[in-house]
């Protein structure tokens, strides 16, 4: 437990009667990893993400931070803990600027509350600069809605990477990017963890989370029902492994299906 | 590299480096940030100019404005903390009740003997008080807020009736106090109210654009989920742009009693105010779905409103014709600010 950054022990969590998560175990070490959640929808990768980024509680469950048990886990708490999130929806506000998604939340104010917003600006302009934006058609006080998928998505990466966080959670970051984007963002990811930053990120895609991560969990129906790493398997394997989940999973539910019908059937 | 600010930020840890930002400062900028209130400008220029042409008389004389500015500056300080609710994507429909409720009770406490500025601070707090009821039933109870301010309306409006019996409250005996001289008595031509009204305006204006509370109540207004995810305090700031709305209610309630020195629960027609505010919002470029809007151009489209009920009369129409001129204006404006400014959403 010493080593791991974040710990959660026997998390459950439920939306009304859907179980969404199912005592789960998940950790992050200190040593910057990069780890790949894998799971059909509704196998709880969202939610388990959600805790951890302290927008969910969890019904049951403790979570540690470097070996010590926080209560009133929030999103700010995991903020101070340095843990950033990028949404699957990315959480941006898209009829405001770039300055103030990237700021929004964490404002850079006077005693009073205001805003320096030519501060804000110029961190903004770099950033964008920084991370490869190469339109020159919109500046930091460009409208958000304006700008293509991928480059909405390059505003949320530099808003986790501004904030300089010891753990950057992605949720499915290259849904709806093309194939070069999607690499500038696994670029981002490589080089964030060489400079101390772990990642967790959800993808749909095998091969690409193989390709980035070192270490895979796989989720379903709420539990985690496997977790391996490179050393431990191939890419070929772990599709193979999906597959037969998916499998065990179409399997039980003919079973539940036959079963209930069987009942419904029976003579009264 | 360095950052402007003294904390390295993750780009320098990521060790990426930063290239030069490009300067953006071309008047073709500064039109597009402000097309909102420019255009809502625009607008009331040319009504105005329009009039000043068929009605030359009356609208190139000082004494039309010293008529209008007399009860446009209470119009603007609710216009005001309004376009913060719109912004955060609610609305309000009982600050004319508020005004009234916190009037009340400004009148009877300062007939009863009460230091004014003490019964100025009573009101305040009933006004605050109205906003934070309807800023829980909201966030807390999750109910519209088009139907939460409405019951709420009937709700306060009731409340004065009942209480009062609709028998006014003369406030003739504040005339030349210090308070009243304080805050609407007369600065050469100009009311004092429109000083006021001037106070509030930077006040808003600072806090919608400069400060953290704007910039929340934007953020809020235009999606609450990823301003929830970004760690704004949604409720809570939603809360504050209703406990902003009642202050100004009450604040404007206040002076329109000092105005027209006396309390009278059934004085004018609520719902003409309440549409003449919000069309005033709404002009001004204000849209209503949330997430953007302008002071400055609310503070136009008070003028423009306030300015068409006198013109119509003035280039010769009868007054059973304001509100046909009325809408075909807001309609103008609205279609022109639809023009400029296509909706940005998901």
């Amino acid at each position: 437990m010493e080593d791991h950054f974040i710990e959660l022990r026997n998390i459950s969590k439920s939306y009304g009667k859907v179980s969404a998560l199912n005592r789960v175990d998940f950790h992050i070490k200190y040593e910057p990893e990069i780890v790949s959640l894998i799971g059909d929808n509704g196998a709880g990768k969202s939610t388990l993400i959600k805790i951890i980024s302290g927008v969910h509680s969890p019904d049951v469950g403790d979570i540690f931070i470097r070996g010590i048990k926080v209560d009133h886990w929030s999103v700010t708490r995991a903020r101070e803990a340095g843990i950033e999130t990028v949404y699957q929806d990315r959480a941006l506000v898209l009829q405001q600027t770039i300055a103030r998604n990237i700021f929004m939340g964490r404002e850079k104010t006077s005693k009073l509350g205001f805003v320096k917003s030519k501060l804000q600006f110029t961190e903004a302009e770099r950033l964008m600069r920084t991370i490869g934006f190469t339109s020159k058609v919109f500046a930091a006080d460009s409208v958000v809605a304006r700008l293509s998928g991928g480059e909405r998505q390059g505003v949320a990466i530099a808003r986790a990477l501004y904030f300089k966080a010891d753990l950057m959670i992605l949720d499915e970051p290259t849904t709806a990017l093309s194939l070069t984007e999607s690499e500038k963002v696994f670029d981002f990811i490589r080089r964030a963890k060489e400079n101390g930053t772990s990642c967790i990120f959800i993808s749909h895609n095998i091969y690409h989370a193989y390709d980035v991560a070192e270490r895979f969990v796989v989720l379903d129906r709420g539990k985690v029902v496997l977790e391996t790493d490179k050393e431990h398997t191939t890419a070929e394997k772990l599709v193979k492994d999906l597959q037969e989940i998916a499998h065990n999973d179409r399997t039980r539910s003919t079973a539940e299906d036959t079963s209930e019908g069987g009942e419904n059937d029976a003579p009264e | 590299m360095t950052l402007l600010n003294k904390q390295p930020s993750g780009l320098e840890i990521a060790g990426i480096q930063a290239t030069e930002p490009r300067p953006r400062k071309t008047i073709l900028d500064f039109l597009d940030r402000h097309r909102r209130s420019l255009s809502a400008f625009l607008v009331f220029v040319v009504m105005m100019l329009i009039f000043m042409v068929f009605a030359p008389s009356v609208f190139l004389s000082t004494e039309i404005y010293e008529a209008v500015f007399t009860s446009l500056p209470i119009r603007i300080i609710l216009v005001l903390p309004l376009v913060f609710v719109i912004v955060s994507g609610e609305i309000d429909l009982s600050f004319v009740s508020a005004m009234t409720v916190s009037l009340w009770a400004f009148a009877a406490t300062a007939e009863a003997g009460w230091n004014p500025f003490l019964s100025l601070f009573l009101a305040l707090i009933v006004g605050a008080a109205i906003g934070l009821a309807n800023g829980w039933l909201v966030t807390r109870m999750g109910l519209s807020s088009m139907v939460a301010t409405l019951g709420m309306s009937f709700l306060l409006r009731g409340l004065v009736l009942g209480f009062t019996e609709a028998i006014y409250i003369p406030l003739k005996f504040l005339q030349d106090t210090t308070f009243y001289n304080l805050f609407v008595g007369q600065i050469g031509s100009l009311p004092g109210q429109m000083i006021w009204a001037l106070v509030c305006a930077i006040i808003a204006v600072a806090l919608f654009n400069y400060h953290k509370f704007g910039s929340w109540i934007s953020c809020v207004g235009d999606n609450e989920e990823s301003s929830r995810e970004m760690g704004i305090y949604v409720r809570r700031t939603k809360t504050m742009a209703f406990v902003y709305m009642g202050l100004g209610a009450a604040f404007a309630g206040v002076m329109s009693g000092l105005i027209y020195k006396t309390f009278w629960p059934r004085s004018g027609d609520p719902g003409e105010l309440l549409l003449a505010i919000l069309a005033s919002a709404f002009i001004g470029g204000t849209p209503t779905w949330g997430g953007v809007g302008t002071v400055v151009g609310a503070i136009f489209g008070s003028f423009t409103i306030r300015f068409i009920e006198t013109g119509v009369i003035a280039v010769g129409m009868t007054g059973f014709w304001t509100q046909l001129v009325n809408g075909v204006i807001i309609l103008i404006a609205l279609a022109s600010h639809k023009l400029h400014d296509p909706r940005l959403r998901y």
